[in-house]
């Protein structure tokens, strides 16, 4: 899958080492480890906390709350289009942390590698890390390298963790979310799922879609800092993409949420690849939309602060919650039909006809 | 999207709407036959916009649905052996067999891979030449040519490790299985269009002039689905019986003939069981004799036996309109779409899911 890697390994040429691929040897702690850690993971995440290369970091903190999370990260194909697992690892977990209104400072970055990667890949996927880390202004603070023999793995398996501090005037929480809220949406949805699919095994498909894979560190600062407790839930839509989250809050609450088809933006070509694979955009995974559910009376200047960042530019009121239909998603067609979201069952899979 | 967006025009679907309400002096029975128009009708929430006048029958033309279970009982049979890989498209794997899905079998170590053609199977095959590669062919006449494709490819190729499990289903036998019923009350037909595409239109002369019931060849997005039946629904009100083709962008009275010919070359027809409907005499496709190497049935010595459908399930009376998936004793209780006790229940554009689905909002059920 090298056609989708970055041209980042040019400007930052891989160590020479005598080694090619990684070995079961590169796990033992011994000398190899050290060889494929000093020359490369090291070097490259190089900070204050993790120089000091002992077994944990050490941070001073402030007073107030923290947060804390953690995620491990399987996808395959490692590199698509759009992005690859080391970018997804730190912003899957920088994510996490904005999601229960922190600001994501420190990370611990583990490897689970299968026997036989290519150490050119592992130094492509490391780059990518490092990368968005500095964008997301986090620093890898601590981690560590397993090996695992051919076919226990699938040539690498990263967990991240990581703990931000809460903003002070953050309150987010599943319970205060009331009638009347307005959900919102950060951008269009579905790409990242696509951009898989794309390159999976048996449904490759041409197509310039690409993975939306980025960070919330700062935005979701910025909508704290200008609207405090008038944000009342924030969630990512990754894996089940829009409606499972919908769902879940929707049950939890046992209050009914309306959404409308005509607010929400798909890009021409998902819309196009969902048609051909018999996917349903609301159920494909984000990797770089989150759902707000905001006071009525904001949720206007939170669309516009929103449209304002990069990745927000199809930011929009999808709809609002109410008593009418507890625990349903109730979706309102273009066409001016209903139905309702259900939660998947199962993975979604495409269908015949 | 071009050749989308245009039939998914609000201003277009309130104008059928209206002309359909104001067509409409009394109740009428549609049966919609294909799945995809299924799908299409439950995504959009079309039927809660149709007057209450109109009731859609969900047809057997779901190829998940009608594949009998003793035929998945094979597939999973086959993907358990050794060095096998089974391919299927995406929504045959939850599928519930008699013990197992295609989807359990896979977490019990069953190579299964999900393809979007079968020719990419046939690659599969290439690729590995140490494996038995099979792809299970499910479909209406659509999918027939490309199935059938694959097997001339893997010919041509003097590929031996290829074949298919052949589970084709045929649409005009279908709808005169349901006519054929003397509980039915089914008074118009909408057609599959994707279908007659392949096949053409003339197949359903006869059944209009039999049954005396229109049929109109109708297409699957919300604009062709209210055409279609604001078509049906002017033949019935002026007691006419004609056969119409809707959905003639895409539907050439002869079909398309070069793929006739490939479904011809490599298939025969057969008697067929459809899950939940049972034995329909000539609905189906076999591979013919000739292209014996590549028929799974008969490259593989399957000897499973035959389990019974579960008898609290009633898709067949379900498919063919005689009761609504609510009637059901079961419907909510016994079976859901986590625990299917027939196939309606599985596929998301199967009668009963799309009524279980539809009913969670409060109050609408009887609607639906």
């Amino acid at each position: 899958m090298s056609d989708y890697k970055s041209i980042l390994s040019a400007s930052c040429p891989m160590p020479k080492l005598d080694f090619e691929i990684i070995t079961m040897g590169h796990g033992s702690g011994g000398m190899l480890t050290h060889k494929l850690l000093d020359a490369g993971v090291f070097d490259v995440l190089s900070n204050e906390y993790l120089d000091k290369q002992h077994d944990g970091a050490v941070f001073d903190v402030t007073p107030g709350k923290m947060a804390f999370t953690t995620d491990s990260y399987v996808v395959s194909p490692i590199f698509f289009p759009g992005g690859n697992i080391g970018e997804l690892a730190i912003n899957g977990t920088v994510n996490d942390l904005c999601m229960c209104g922190a600001k994501a400072a420190f990370i611990s970055l583990s490897f689970i590698i299968e026997e036989g990667l290519r150490v050119s890949d592992f130094w492509e996927i490391l780059l990518h890390i490092k990368q968005a880390a500095d964008h997301a202004g986090v620093k890898i603070v601590t981690g560590d390298t397993k090996v695992v023999e051919r076919g226990k793995g699938d040539k690498i398996f990263i967990n991240t963790s990581g703990v931000g501090k809460v903003h002070p005037e953050a309150a987010i929480s599943v319970d205060r979310i009331k009638t009347g809220d307005k959900v919102i949406i950060s951008n269009d949805i579905a790409r990242h799922g696509i951009a898989i699919m794309s390159v999976r095994e048996g449904l490759e498909f041409e197509s310039d879609i690409e993975s939306d894979t980025c960070h919330f560190n700062h935005i979701v600062e910025q909508l704290l800092e200008d609207f405090g407790n008038g944000i009342h839930f924030l969630r990512d839509a990754t894996r089940g993409g829009l409606s499972t989250i919908l769902n879940e809050v929707s049950q939890s609450l046992s209050k009914g949420i309306a959404i409308h088809q005509k607010d929400i933006t798909v890009d021409e070509s998902v819309a196009g690849a969902c048609e051909l694979l018999g996917l349903d955009p609301l159920y494909v995974a984000n990797e770089g939309v989150f759902v707000a559910f905001v006071e009525a009376s904001i949720a206007d200047q939170v669309v516009q602060k929103l449209k304002s960042w990069e990745n927000g530019l199809h930011a929009a009121v999808i709809g609002e919650v109410a008593d009418q239909h507890p625990g349903q998603v109730v979706f309102h067609s273009q066409i001016g039909g209903r139905r309702v979201v259900n939660m998947l069952v199962g993975e979604q899979l495409p269908r015949i006809c | 999207m071009k050749y989308l967006s245009e039939y998914r025009n609000p201003e277009l679907v309130k104008k059928y709407l209206d002309e359909i309400r104001q067509s409409c002096t009394k109740p009428w029975m549609i049966m919609e036959v294909c799945g995809g128009q299924t799908h299409s009708i439950v995504k959009n929430g079309l039927l809660q916009l149709l007057p209450k006048e109109i009731t859609m029958v969900h047809g057997p033309g779901c190829p998940v649905c009608v594949t009998p279970m003793h035929l998945i009982d094979k597939a999973v049979y086959l993907a358990l052996k050794e060095k096998v890989i089974l391919c299927s498209f995406g929504d045959m794997l939850r599928v519930p067999g008699s013990t197992d899905s295609l989807l359990e079998a896979k977490s019990k170590g069953a190579d299964v891979r999900i393809l979007y053609s079968p020719l990419e199977a046939v690659k599969l095959a290439k690729d590995n030449p140490n494996k038995q590669v099979v792809f299970f062919a499910v479909g209406f006449e659509t999918t027939a040519p490309a199935n059938a494709l694959s097997v001339l490819h893997a010919h041509r190729e003097g590929l031996e490790n290829y074949s298919i499990l052949a589970s084709h289903v045929l649409v005009p036998p279908a709808i005169d299985a349901v006519m054929n019923d003397d509980l039915v009350n089914i008074q118009g037909f909408l057609a599959a269009g994707h279908v007659c595409t392949i096949m053409g239109i003339g197949e359903y002369g006869p059944l209009v002039e039999k049954y005396q019931v229109p049929i109109v060849v109708t297409g699957f997005e919300p604009v062709d689905i209210l055409h279609g039946i604001l078509m049906v629904v002017k033949q019935l009100e002026k007691s006419e019986h004609k056969l119409e083709n809707q959905y003639a962008r895409v539907v050439r009275p002869e079909g398309n003939p070069e793929a006739r010919k490939v479904i011809e070359e490599v298939f025969e027809i057969t008697d067929r069981e459809w899950r939940g409907v049972g034995n329909i005499p000539l609905s189906g496709y076999q591979v013919k004799e000739q292209y014996a190497a590549f028929d799974a049935n008969k490259k593989f010595s399957i000897k499973i036996p035959k389990v019974e459908e579960n008898p609290e399930c009633i898709a067949g009376q379900v498919l063919k309109g005689i009761k609504k998936p609510h009637e059901c004793p079961q419907f909510g209780k016994g079976c859901t779409p986590e625990r299917p006790l027939g196939a309606p229940m599985v596929s998301s554009e199967g009668a009963c899911a799309a009524y279980y689905h539809f009913s969670k909002i409060s109050g609408q059920l009887t609607e639906a």
